[in-house]
């Protein structure tokens, strides 16, 4: 075996390794998100923790599933459902491509005995409105990380932006190993046998039974009837954001969200309103979405128009976030007198809901970027 | 005079954006530095040079002026009569010498054509380079133009990828400029991995180069000879092999590297079964590697990879690329073997689910249109007595976009066409054809995306031709038809390089065929379609069209062949429908244009038109006929039967596409032609006599511009 070193990494310790050198480095260790999602970029852990000015670090593991990517098991190198080890910087670090270098260096990669390269590519997903600038970052001719600068998601554009590292685990595990077969990583080896797990003894039926299901099992009109009705409780509550927040407390008693009022009869709408059950619905919609790709029953025509019916709602829950998020800063700010320094001029906003709108426009307006 | 250095330290920027941004940074330091008067006395008396690598931007000025000199300046204030009452300045003067910072006592007064005023000579301190480099050069920094910019700090701060660093000398001070919050300074960075990182620049000038190739940083000339050299190197060690030149993947991995290395790689012979299009492709566009061939340019089993390291001490870089090549070529197998479960005559049904453009229909509707217009352009070809297989065009363009639905374009989206043309040669399409046949229609199916640039080659069959040009009208057709012009820099469907390539295969195949009837029927492939309700009136589409294609026909007589801009829009001036033979006409122009015949009859063409111009703004209208009217003059009565003479001969050279020969009888018009002019009066009184002259000089200008319009010629030339 020619690997680069004698011991390589299991599977399990390479995630280990990744996730201690981040915690160490001041991320929250989030768990994989428990919904399906097509990557790491879907969790809400960064969907929707890249809007707004709050600062955050965060790495975490993300199965994601991509079911027309499915192979029955049998191509060695692709999968219906890989696992990303997903890290988001906000804001991105000075030396984040050098903090980026050393994790490699943590995971058993001596980089004065490998050839590493950043080549540009930017990432784009258009059912998220989200786009960002960034490389791929190729290791002995393959590519192990997404290095992306977010710009822009949800149609929102981010101010800070995050730095995003996506890294690939097969990929690096089956290099660290030196296998051909991601089937043939070893997951985990008992201490005390020595006797190892493999990546096909844990997920090789998962690969066989979702291919059949995706390509073949799938019943149509039940994979659309669930789009349809997630896509419309996902609206609904989009739009019952802005109503929401507007409504007096015994009008939104009236309207069945006694929730969103407290226990002194004060309306604590927007902060209570569920956004983040918004988000899942959305996710929902994408993965139905994948699944009807999979199986074949959107024609490239039909494509643009569904995509486009996703990301309707993933700007829609976007921009309801981000006004939510100011006005949580805002109560927080009131009840703690702790406002953040960079949140100072929101205070202005008590002085009356209409003008600080305004006011908050003509602010968004100024920092637009150019071009 | 002093040395001059300005480094951007960036992040990875793209391979494709360098050279562009490198020679554009140097370009506004040279201005700034003339403009700003620091060059030696004379204004480009200093040195430049760049100096680039994936993550810095240099230049390097020497000889440049540490301050620029003082300039006196005469500055005028008011006139003498305001500044002065009786003998004795005036509030006004005060007040202007104060202003000038000169004393009362030392102003001048100077007579101008207004009348006499006051001047004062003021100094104005030359400001010191540093000074004028630390205020000018971040807005250059900030201006250089990239395909792609993001922001990583404020929004409204731009560039390629963030910069990390700048270093900005003179000699061996820094000058404290400061860019989206970076002080510049003395620091650079060395190579990431092969140096300790840091490197503090001693002085500008080659102390800059040497510090940092002490510190495993090249530029970019030397990476390249250092890449050459080592891949030379590396293929020595094959007998008899040569590693294929591929200019463009040079300078991608030049770009890709601060200090570059080359390995051999190698791969199982069996992969050699694949076609080579493919195997290439997997190498150079995703792999970033060099093909490695025999004598004869037959693939090996090799491949050279440039690293951005100095060495593999343990091998481990070439057996991880090794794997790499090995999983891609298995998953390039794969889509093969699985593509050939499905032939391409079966393919053909799945086009219908296939979108080619969403108002536009499917591929497979295209299909059938491609089908159509081809057999209209075969018949028109024919015609013209070319030799051309309708059948096999008919048959290609059916099996033409069926590997669209192939795994392995879909993998390799690049290779579409070329696909479909290497599927069609190994499947049985039809045992009824010979074999010559199918490989004619192979061959067509593979070339017909060509030529994919002006540099790139025409199909090399009259079929391949013939289909490429089909498949593109029909394109540029059902867009133009929607209105979806392109403009400026927007041009979403290529369609200007699928005009050009369009024009490049007419003139090079020299097929005989019109432009806007060849458009006509292209759009008639759309009838009684779904897209014909949101299509353009019938006008608009033609107006659009004439004037897309006759800016392409331009491009190509200009830009590709090299005609002079006045050459190219006289000849399309006379008619720009039909390709080969306004090259023809062209290529005759520029041979008599030097001849002093041509000189006066573009001067009388230019006065003819203006005549013309003015007789009909002016409401006068010619006579339907010339006529040898008693009142005739004998110029004039010359000038006519030289017509009635040379018209039909110089008609039938012209027919006979002799435009050379046409030409030099066209010359012999002149003596009439510029005796005409010295003697007649062509707005005359008489209407009637007035009207004649109109008549005889409209047939003339009529009969002169058939092969070009001579008043487009630019004067001094002739």
């Amino acid at each position: 075996m020619k690997s680069s070193s004698s011991n390589p990494l299991t599977y399990q310790e390479l995630i280990l390794r990744l996730q201690t050198f981040f915690a160490d480095r001041g991320c929250v260790l989030q768990q994989p998100y428990d919904a399906e999602v097509g990557a790491g970029t879907m969790a809400p852990e960064t969907f929707l923790r890249v809007l707004g000015p709050k600062p955050y670090k965060v790495a975490y593991v993300q199965p994601s599933r991509r079911p027309a990517d499915g192979r029955y098991g049998e191509n060695p190198n692709r999968l219906f459902k890989h696992t990303q080890l997903q890290v988001i910087l906000k804001p991105p670090p000075e030396n984040v491509q050098e903090l980026y270098l050393e994790s490699l260096g943590a995971i058993g990669i001596d980089l004065r005995e490998h050839d590493i390269k950043f080549e540009e590519d930017n990432w784009e997903s258009p059912t998220l409105g989200a786009w960002g600038i960034g490389w791929q970052v190729m290791l002995d001719g393959l590519e192990i990380t997404q290095f992306t600068y977010f710009q822009q998601c949800g149609g929102v554009d981010l101010n800070p932006i995050s730095a995003e590292l996506t890294y690939g685990l097969e990929r690096i595990a089956a290099f660290l190993q030196d296998v051909d077969s991601i089937y043939d990583i070893v997951w985990a080896r008992d201490a005390e046998t020595g006797e190892a797990v493999k990546y096909g003894d844990v997920r090789l039926a998962d690969e066989q039974q979702f291919s059949v299901y995706n390509f073949e099992a799938a019943t149509v009109d039940f994979q659309w009837t669930h789009f349809n009705q997630y896509e419309r409780e996902c609206s609904v509550l989009i739009d019952g954001y802005w109503s929401a927040k507007k409504a007096r407390p015994d009008e939104l008693v009236r309207l069945g969200l006694g929730g969103l009022v407290d226990s002194s009869g004060n309306a604590v709408a927007p902060n209570r309103y569920p956004l983040l059950a918004a988000y899942d619905l959305c996710l929902k919609c994408s993965h139905l979405f994948n699944i009807l790709d999979a199986r074949g029953a959107i024609s490239v025509t039909e494509r643009v128009g569904v995509i486009a019916r996703v990301r309707a709602l993933a700007v829609g829950i976007a921009k309801a976030w981000v006004n939510q998020q100011k006005n949580d800063q805002q109560k927080i700010g009131q009840q703690e007198g702790d406002v953040p320094g960079e949140q100072a001029e929101d205070e202005s906003e008590k002085s009356g809901e209409a003008e600080a709108a305004h006011k908050q426009k003509a602010k968004k307006q100024k920092l637009a970027p150019v071009g | 005079m002093a040395d001059f250095l300005l480094e951007i330290g960036c992040e990875e920027i793209p391979a494709r954006m360098i050279d562009a941004a490198s020679a554009e940074l140097r370009d506004r330091v040279g201005a700034i530095l003339t403009r700003e008067r620091l060059g030696r006395g004379d204004l480009a008396s200093f040195e430049l040079t760049s100096f680039d690598t994936p993550r810095r931007l240099a230049v390097l000025a020497s000889g440049i002026s540490a301050a620029q000199a003082d300039v006196v300046e005469q500055v005028t204030g008011p006139s003498v009569n305001v500044a002065y009452k009786d003998g004795q300045p005036t509030p006004a003067a005060l007040a202007f010498a104060k202003k000038a910072g000169v004393d009362v006592s030392q102003l001048e007064k100077t007579s101008t054509a207004k009348g006499e005023y006051i001047t004062a000579r003021v100094t104005k301190k030359g400001r010191t380079a540093a000074e004028i480099l630390t205020e000018a050069l971040p807005k250059e920094i900030a201006t250089i133009y990239w395909p792609k910019n993001m922001y990583w700090r404020k929004p409204n701060e731009r560039f390629v990828r963030p910069v990390r660093w700048v270093v900005a000398m003179l000699d061996a001070d820094a000058i404290p400029l400061e860019f989206d919050g970076i002080r510049a300074g003395k620091n650079s960075r060395g190579n990431r991995i092969l140096s300790d990182g840091a490197v503090t620049i001693p002085r500008a000038g080659s102390a800059y180069v040497e510090s940092l190739r002490a510190a495993k940083v090249l530029g970019r000339g030397e990476r390249e000879h250092q890449i050459r050299k080592a891949l030379d190197a590396a293929t020595r060690t094959i007998p008899d092999a040569r590693w294929r030149e591929d200019k463009a993947l040079l300078d991608t991995v030049v770009n890709l590297t601060e200090f570059p290395s080359v390995i051999l790689g190698g791969f199982d012979p069996q992969f050699l079964t694949l076609p080579e299009e493919v195997l290439v492709t997997v190498m150079r566009d995703h792999q970033k590697y060099f093909a490695v061939e025999d004598t004869r340019g037959k693939l090996l089993p090799h491949f050279l990879t440039v690293l951005n390291t100095d060495s593999d001490p343990r091998g481990l870089i070439r057996h991880g690329n090794e794997r790499v090549l090995r999983a891609r070529f298995n998953d390039a197998r794969f889509f093969w073997e699985t593509d050939q479960k499905k032939s391409l005559l079966e393919r053909v049904e799945l086009l219908r689910h296939v979108t080619f453009q969403k108002d536009l229909g499917s591929y497979y509707e295209k299909t059938r249109r491609v089908q159509r217009l081809c057999s209209w352009l075969s018949e028109q070809i024919k015609q013209g007595g070319l030799a051309v297989r309708p059948g096999v065009i008919h048959k290609a363009a059916c099996l033409s976009k069926t590997d669209l639905t192939t795994e392995l374009v879909k993998e390799f989206t690049e290779l579409q066409g070329i696909v479909g043309g290497l599927y069609a040669r190994v499947q049985q399409l039809d045992e009824s054809l010979p074999e010559a046949t199918r490989m004619a229609i192979a061959d067509a199916i593979y070339d017909h995306y060509k030529p994919e640039s002006t540099e790139d080659d025409a199909p090399r069959s009259m079929e391949g031709a013939v289909l490429s040009v089909g498949d593109k009208a029909d394109s540029i057709a059902g867009m133009f038809a929607l209105g979806l012009v392109p403009s400026g820099s927007k041009d979403p469907f290529a369609l200007r390089r699928q005009a050009n390539a369009i024009v490049k295969v007419i003139a090079e195949k020299k097929l005989p065929l019109r432009l806007g009837e060849m458009m006509r029927d292209a759009r008639a492939g759309y009838q009684k379609s779904e897209a014909e309700k949101k299509f353009v009136d019938d006008a608009e589409f033609s107006r659009t069209t004439t004037a897309f294609f006759r800016e392409r026909v331009e491009f190509y007589l200009k830009d590709v062949r090299g005609f002079a801009y006045d050459v190219v829009k006289a000849v399309l001036g006379a008619d720009a429908e039909d390709v080969v033979d306004a090259l023809e006409r062209a290529e005759a122009v520029k041979q008599v244009l030097y001849m002093p015949e041509f000189q006066a009859i573009g001067a009388a063409c230019k006065r003819i038109r203006n005549i013309l111009k003015q007789a009909a703004e002016k409401g006068i209208r010619p006579a339907a006929k010339f006529e040898y009217l008693p009142e005739a003059a004998h110029e004039e009565k010359n000038l006519a039967a030289y017509l009635e003479t040379n018209g039909p001969r110089i008609e039938a050279q012209r027919k006979a596409k002799k435009y050379g020969e046409a030409l030099l009888l066209l010359a012999t018009a002149r003596e009439r032609v510029d005796a005409f002019f010295d003697k007649v009066m062509v707005m005359a009184e008489d209407e009637r006599v007035r009207a004649n002259r109109l008549a005889l000089l409209q047939t003339l200008l009529r009969e002169f511009s058939t092969i070009a319009d001579f008043s487009e010629i630019a004067a001094e030339k002739m």
